[in-house]
């Protein structure tokens, strides 16, 4: 190899590293600078940097999988409405399109063109989750996505500077918190500018024109480095299928999963077909999530970019509920959509069981309260917030699941002394649920037990949006499932695990998320082991005695 | 007898600093820490110094103090038996913390182990609102009864922290006096003193952080006190707070948990004095050890400070992956790329620097001593910018086959490369490593990076400096002498001060001046209170800040107050200093939003003595080299013969073109052919780009 040539190779590799560093920067400016708590506080967002073919070369760290893989997509529709040649600096455009973008209404993309000395070089891309988008409001009543809020088709945000104002009007009269999805447009809007600033200072300091060298280097590599891993796995054919809750009847998910020399295929025949209510799954959504999870396994130490996407591949047939088109309701497409991992490793588990953990709770766990307070109070009407939180997940082979810890989703939780700030809610209670992580020579993680009460007088409103109430997480190898979720009142009434109810004042609403399955014998669990999850009190006296079979050693004292 | 000796001593986890100061003169001396009884490593320290400059522990005047044992006492858990007071309901808040994974694709990362077990995790009734108000009376009986059963547990320290502690401590101080009165012994830390603030998880994780080392803390302090008097030592103690500031001893056995970071902490310090002494009013900071190199910006002389620590990271330095402790300190990055920081091929053939470290054992291939791995320290001794026959003072004579061999094995092979060109990509890559952290470090501070200089030291920061100095645009390095031990002279310069956050909620179209100053003023008292014992009369300042941010929004931006009662006119000040900042941080600022203030802080102090600024040293002769060595510039892909200078022959004054080396016993300084290099009247090796 000649010296220029290794010059140029370590040069790539550099500003392969650089790049990364500049979406991780557009992200961390998005969260700092978003008003939607489910942005600032728990990181519901993802942003990257394209070519000019729509091509990912680098997204943020900081984010969550189901907008990564999906804006990846998303470029290229943005591309086909606005083409390179009639980008302008200073535009921005705009969609929340769910078969466009992220898949559902509240989740607004934003792509801005990066332009140096003239001549357009590069997209940069974002998305964050806004709290409250008109209609019908963020749960999974809705029976098609018209119902569920203002929909913004692909348009111009800002025109070579100037932001579009009567767009801008149509946002803030057609949501119930104005002041927050006005600033969050601004937000993310912001990122990308400060991205496409550094992209360029790069760009002068290694005095390159164009990004098309370095992208096809990291595409090339990256592709190559997916299909090494995917070499050394076992070619064939493996199924799997799963019952979850749905909305009002059970659902089958349902998946094979083919190892072939140029990839990974995974293909969702046989799946329930989609549903009346507001919980089916764009396909953008349905590859963003399955992607994931097969990137976890496969290919856990390789950056994602559209080269280490390329191999593996998603179909799922129309019309069924993970392949749903407009106008179908896809507000809580993230229940379903974050099954998927779990539905794909249940094949993997055929062929590497040691790199597949038991079933999860998947979903996100969030409790999506709405309410009123007097006179919109500071231009909002009323307050709404997802407050994230979590289940456990399922063991893994050597080691137990995580407890109250989110998978596959990336987002953090919502602080309690938070969500009172924001909110005229009271927790009385937020703590692990005893016994609910499923047994096994390695253990599930837990889940965790939270009650919540209105701190006025007013009742306030659910919308729930829980699954793995009646299909809890599979155990697996003699392992025990988890504990099922529950949703309930303090004063006994059971709640329905989907859909708009009223928790009236004085009442505490109770909701038990589910805990991660387990794997192996709970008996060949180490006593050690047994005997510490009893002395924290994880599990109780009769767990260990009648499931782990501990025998307590003879008191000593 | 006169007692006008400062000493400050810095133990470290390899090493303890020793720095005496007599008049204008310094002396210097460097032992093994002693992990057990880490006060005899500063004693014998101390006796040798004393020794050196011919007097005795009754001419001290000032004995400065920094240390890691805090810090260590995390990482190594090796703390007190502690035991936390919940509100009944949240007794997990630890375990649950953020609820996320710190690494998105890997499926078998760990969660930090909370420094207190859930056996040991009590609750009791009680309830506080988000405004501070009593929604659920406190079960004193219920106290008692935890009293008690911390008693079975053998329980040395507890932390009591209640939702909403921080709007009103009323439930915290009173379970204190139930458990003082149970439990006379037990170490006792409230949420509400050590961190008023909202968010749950982060205050509890510092009221039990402080909980955890304060029995140990306490001992150490109170066997060195006790020490030191023995020797007839009559001067003031000082502690070094990781904010940056001296506090007296008592203040530091209540909270013990400002003290962690201290060390780095006298890094940035150092930085700021030199920095003063050559009127670089924008400097970054540059600390590069064995196993991390550490970043900070300095404004103003005044290295930039933050609220929100976290300790014991996993492997990876990974956010999140540690336990927040949120205390002042001085704000820093940290990145696992020194001196032994290991390079290979990552899966997709990059190659990767750290955050692995061949550490001092084995340490880099070139040692000798087992390591197999290529460290930084070999690629420089491959591209011949550390002679491998004239290492530590010759006293470490390094294998140049064993680094190219490694090198070869590691990196050169997978990528086709020469050795040579291996050895630069490992030195390209740890120099980018660094190029980044400060770019997205000043990024994050509302800085433009190459307005700064570089203040370089620590053993490999002036090796690298130069290149990351053309990476970043910066045109000006400098390397202090004595850099070896930076923090020790940071801390004989440091205030006597003490920072205190407080949450109160407050919109800024709702100014209420009158309670805003209440609150200032109580803080004010109690931070003076705190300040006192150090001080002993000396004239304090104070600051005050609000942290202020857009209503809805997550993060929040310093803005500073006056330093008196505020008036309702205050809010339209505010307003503007605030949005300013904001567009300067974020490229836009938000039309119409309201804005409102979380927290508050004061911060009483001493006046922070910074030097003189220096003039320009006198012209000398230029400087013969004592020789040449070949150095291999990978961009050229040739080796050219670079001078080398003896540091202590080079006096104020001298002046001589880059390329060049300048050796050291403690390290060499590579001045790259981008720079010409002089010495300025203090000593410092000062590089200019060519072309500035």
């Amino acid at each position: 190899m000649s010296q220029s040539n290794s010059v140029g190779l370590i040069d790539l590799q550099i500003m392969w590293n650089r790049l990364i560093a500049v979406v991780e920067e557009q992200a961390q400016t998005l969260m700092r600078t978003a008003f939607s708590p489910i942005v600032r506080e728990c990181g519901d967002l993802s942003a990257g940097v394209f070519d000019l073919e729509g091509r990912m070369l680098a997204q943020a760290v900081t984010g969550t999988p189901g907008h990564v893989n999906s804006m990846a997509e998303s470029v290229k529709h943005f591309l086909r409405y606005f083409p390179v040649e009639t980008m302008k600096a200073g535009d921005a455009y705009i969609t929340n399109d769910p078969w466009m973008g992220t898949g559902h209404l509240n989740d607004f993309v934003i792509t801005t063109p990066c332009f140096r000395n003239g001549k357009l070089v590069a997209l940069f891309s974002c998305t964050s989750h806004l709290m409250d988008i008109g209609g019908i409001g963020f749960g999974p009543d809705a029976t098609d996505v018209f119902m569920e809020g203002l929909y913004i088709p692909m348009l111009k945000l800002f025109d070579q500077g100037q932001v579009n104002e009567t767009l801008m009007a149509m946002i803030r009269a057609n949501t119930r918190l104005p002041v927050d999805t006005e600033g969050d447009v601004y937000s993310l809007a912001g990122c990308n500018d400060v991205g496409a600033r550094r992209l360029v200072e790069m760009m002068d300091e290694f005095g390159i024109e164009s990004l098309d060298q370095l992208g096809d280097h990291i595409i090339a590599r990256s592709r190559e480095a997916v299909l090494a891993e995917i070499a050394k796995l076992p070619k064939g054919t493996w199924h799997n299928e799963m019952m979850i809750d749905g909305y009002d009847e059970p659902l089958t998910l349902k998946a094979t999963l083919t190892i072939s020399d140029s990839g990974i295929h995974v293909d969702y025949s046989g799946t329930s077909p989609a549903s009346g209510r507001g919980i089916n799954v764009p396909h953008a959504y349905t590859t963003a999530y399955t992607v994931f999870g097969l990137g976890c396994v496969v290919a856990t130490h390789i950056p994602n970019n559209a080269g280490s996407l390329e191999p593996l591949t998603v179909s799922a047939p129309a019309d069924t509920i993970l392949n749903a088109p407009k106008p179908n309701a896809v507000a809580s497409r993230h229940i379903i959509g974050q099954m998927l991992p779990d539905v794909t490793f249940g094949c993997l588990r055929q062929v590497v069981p040691d790199r597949v953990p038991a079933e999860g709770t998947s979903c996100l766990w969030n409790i999506n309260v709405r309410g009123h307070v007097k006179g919109g109070e500071g231009g909002n009407y009323g307050f709404g917030m997802a407050i994230t939180s979590n289940g456990g997940t399922g063991a893994r082979a050597d080691k137990d699941g995580l407890s109250a810890t989110a998978y596959p989703s990336g987002v953090r939780g919502t602080p309690v002394e938070i969500a009172e700030t924001q909110t005229p809610l009271i927790f009385w209670r937020k703590e692990f649920r005893p016994d609910s992580g499923g047994a096994g020579r390695t253990r599930g993680g837990l889940g965790q037990i939270m009650e919540i009460e209105s701190g006025i007088a007013e009742p306030f409103d659910l919308l729930a949006a829980f699954d793995r109430i009646d299909y809890p997480p599979r155990g697996r190898d003699g392992g025990k499932d988890g504990e099922a979720g529950f949703v309930g009142l303090k004063s006994g009434q059971t709640l329905k695990g989907k859909g708009f109810q009223l928790i009236p004042p004085g009442d505490r609403l109770v909701v038990m998320t589910p805990g991660g399955a387990g794997i192996g014998k709970p008996g060949e669990r180490d006593r050690v082991q047994v005997a510490n999850d009893l002395a924290d009190g994880l599990i109780s006296q009769e767990t260990a005695e009648q499931v782990y079979e501990f025998k307590p050693p003879k008191a000593a004292e | 007898m006169v007692r006008d000796l400062r000493i400050a001593v810095d133990i470290g986890g390899t090493f303890t600093d020793v720095v005496l100061e007599e008049g204008g003169k310094r002396l210097t001396r460097k032992l093994l820490t002693t992990p057990q009884r880490p006060e005899e490593a500063v004693l014998d320290g101390v006796r040798l110094i004393l020794a050196d400059a011919g007097r005795g522990f009754g001419d001290v005047a000032v004995f400065v103090h920094g240390t890691t044992l805090a810090t260590n006492a995390v990482i190594e858990r090796r703390g007190a038996r502690t035991a936390l007071l919940a509100t009944e309901g949240f007794r997990d808040v630890l375990d649950i913390a953020n609820e996320s994974r710190y690494d998105q694709y890997d499926l078998t990362i760990e969660k930090p182990k909370p420094l207190v077990p859930r056996a040991l995790r009590f609750t009791v009734p009680e309830r506080m609102d988000v405004h501070g108000h009593v929604r659920l009376a406190l079960d004193e009986k219920a106290v008692r009864v935890a009293a008690r059963r911390l008693e079975a547990e053998g329980a040395e320290s507890v932390a009591v922290a209640f939702m909403h502690a921080y709007a009103n401590p009323a439930h915290e101080r009173r379970t204190r006096d139930i458990l003082k009165e149970e439990l006379p012994g037990l170490c006792v830390t409230l949420s509400s003193e050590v961190c008023p603030e909202v968010r749950e998880y982060e205050r509890t994780s510092t009221a039990v952080a402080n909980a955890y080392v304060q029995p140990l803390m306490d001992s150490y302090l109170e066997r060195m006190q006790a020490a030191l008097a023995a020797e007839k030592f009559a001067g003031t103690i000082y502690l070094v707070t990781s904010g940056g500031g001296l506090t007296a001893i008592a203040t530091a056995r209540r909270y013990p948990v400002r003290l962690v970071e201290s060390g780095p902490a006298g890094g940035a310090i150092f930085a700021a004095q030199v920095a003063a002494r050559a009127g670089e009013a924008r400097a970054l900071s540059y600390d590069m050890g064995g196993t991390t190199a550490k970043i900070c910006l300095i404004d103003d002389y005044k290295p930039h400070t933050a609220r929100l620590f976290e300790v014991d990271r996993a492997q990876r330095f990974l956010k999140g992956s540690g336990l927040p402790v949120r205390i002042p300190v001085i704000e820093m990055v940290e990145i696992g790329a020194g001196g032994g920081s290991i390079a290979r091929l990552d899966a997709l053939k990059r190659v990767t620097v750290g955050p692995e470290s061949a550490g001092a054992e084995p340490g880099p291939a070139c040692y000798g001593r087992g390591g197999m791995h290529p460290a930084v320290t070999d690629a420089n001794v491959v591209l011949g910018t550390i002679d491998p026959h004239d290492f530590a003072g010759g006293s470490i004579k390094l294998d140049l086959g064993a680094a190219k061999g490694a090198l070869e094995r590691d990196v050169a092979e997978g990528l086709g490369l020469s050795t040579e060109m291996a050895a630069y990509a490992v030195y390209e890559m740890v120099s980018e490593n660094m190029a980044s952290a400060a770019r997205v470090h000043a990024v994050e501070r509302g800085a433009v990076v190459n307005q700064y200089n570089l203040i370089a030291f620590g053993g490999g920061a002036p090796l690298h400096a130069a290149r990351v100095a053309e990476k970043i645009g910066v045109k000006r390095v400098i390397v202090p002498p004595n850099a070896g031990v930076g923090s020790a002279v940071g801390f004989l310069a440091a205030p006597v001060s003490y920072e205190l956050v407080r949450s109160r909620y407050m919109r800024l179209d709702a100014f209420d001046a009158d309670a805003a100053s209440e609150l200032l003023k109580e803080m004010s008292a109690e931070a003076t209170a705190l300040v006192a014992p150090g001080a002993r009369g000396m004239a304090t300042f104070e600051r005050r800040m609000a942290f202020m941010r857009y209503v809805g929004q997550g993060h929040e931006i310093v803005v500073e107050l006056p330093p008196r009662p505020l008036q309702a006119s205050d809010a339209q000040a505010l307003r503007e200093a605030y949005e300013r900042d904001y567009a300067v941080l974020f490229e836009r600022h938000i039309p119409n939003a309201a804005i409102e203030i979380l927290s508050w802080s004061v911060q009483v102090s001493t006046e922070a003595k910074l030097p003189e600024r220096q003039g320009a040293a006198p012209a000398v002769p230029q400087p013969v080299p004592v020789g040449k060595r070949p150095v291999f510039d990978g961009r050229s892909g040739r080796t050219t013969e670079v001078p080398v200078y003896r540091r202590e022959a080079l006096p104020p004054g001298s002046a001589f073109p880059g390329p060049a080396i300048v050796a050291e016993d403690e390290t060499s300084t590579y001045i790259s052919a981008s720079f010409a290099a002089h010495i300025d009247a203090s000593g410092c090796i000062v590089m200019d780009r060519k072309d500035a």
